[in-house]
């Protein structure tokens, strides 16, 4: 089987790879979503802290 | 064996543990997913003979069938998460839940797109409203139900239970899906696979066929993880672990 009859797909080409394509994006999506999510909440959370940790320390400072 | 189940059911219960455990087990679940799914698409597009009726396009069957298998598993996954939830009010069957939700619904968009684009040279339509294709458009309104039902309600416990209960009453469809080839007469084949007697499917495109099942299986617990572990985060966001485990 040469590389394109393999592509060909005996003449169903836009159906096999169409079928394969759409479940390739949407399982891509599904995965990059959250992880996109979870890594820019996770920073978000870290940014406050580090802000919060800094306010202490000032106020601190500025009683003693 | 059971008190080992119990242990292991009360630390997967517990959000921070899950939290910690699904992050150590993303890496190696990715890589038994792509090692899974490259076996499965090589036997599958190069290995397996092409059909004596469908040629080649059958090979639609390697994303088609595993999406919807997958579309009707995690809507028993669901059910058992809404059952758990109303019983023990239990906060990871919540977050189960709520996360399987979108990837159910992909599965389920998934598997009435690939079938009516094998549908469309085999069939000669992409679509007719007989009994398999109705129910499994009626699974994606409930899909899609359940993540609206869920977004609509402020309270996160509340819409939890809410959606439970939508959860547990839409079960009924999933043996409606697989039965209806057998009770309605219809366009889509009967059953392959899933038959007592032997499966009546070519030992090389069976396999390839299990293991793209196998890898959509894997891919779903890698979709929930991460996706659980957003939602744990934003939850639990005024915790003492998350507070630990975001100090610089």
């Amino acid at each position: 089987m040469s590389v394109s009859e393999f592509f060909n797909m005996g003449g169903y080409a836009v159906f096999v790879w169409s079928s394969f394509g759409l479940t390739f994006v949407v399982l891509l999506l599904n995965w990059w979503l959250p992880f996109r999510q979870h890594k820019q909440y996770l920073a978000k959370l870290k940014r406050q802290e580090m802000i919060k940790s800094r306010e202490e320390k000032q106020s601190h400072d500025a009683s003693s | 064996m059971f008190k080992w189940f119990v242990t292991w059911f009360h630390r997967f219960g517990s959000p921070p543990h899950f939290y910690r455990l699904a992050g150590r087990w993303l890496p190696w679940l990715t890589t038994l997913f792509v090692v899974t799914v490259i076996a499965g698409l090589y036997g599958g597009l190069v290995l397996a003979p092409a059909d004596y009726q469908q040629g080649e396009s059958f090979r639609i069957i390697y994303v088609h069938v595993p999406a919807a298998w997958m579309s009707m598993f995690i809507y028993v996954v669901m059910a058992f998460c809404g059952i758990v939830i109303l019983v023990w009010r239990m906060k990871m069957a919540e977050i189960v839940l709520s996360c399987s939700a979108p990837i159910g619904a992909s599965f389920t968009f998934l598997a009435l797109v690939t079938g009516s684009l094998w549908g469309k040279p085999m069939w000669g339509t992409y679509w007719v409203w007989d009994a398999r294709l109705t129910s499994e458009l009626i699974l994606l309104f409930l899909y899609l139900g359940v993540i609206g039902l869920y977004g609509a309600i402020d309270d996160k416990r509340v819409a939890a239970r809410a959606v439970a209960i939508l959860s547990i009453v839409g079960v009924v469809n999933i043996p409606i899906i697989h039965f209806s080839v057998e009770w309605w007469n219809s366009l889509h084949q009967g059953p392959t696979v899933t038959k007592f007697d032997k499966p009546s499917i070519d030992i090389r495109m069976l396999i390839p066929l299990l293991l793209m099942a196998l890898a959509f299986q894997i891919y779903y617990v890698i979709a929930l993880f991460q996706a659980a572990r957003a939602a744990i985060l934003q939850r639990e966001r005024n915790s003492r672990w998350v507070e630990e485990l975001v100090k610089p």
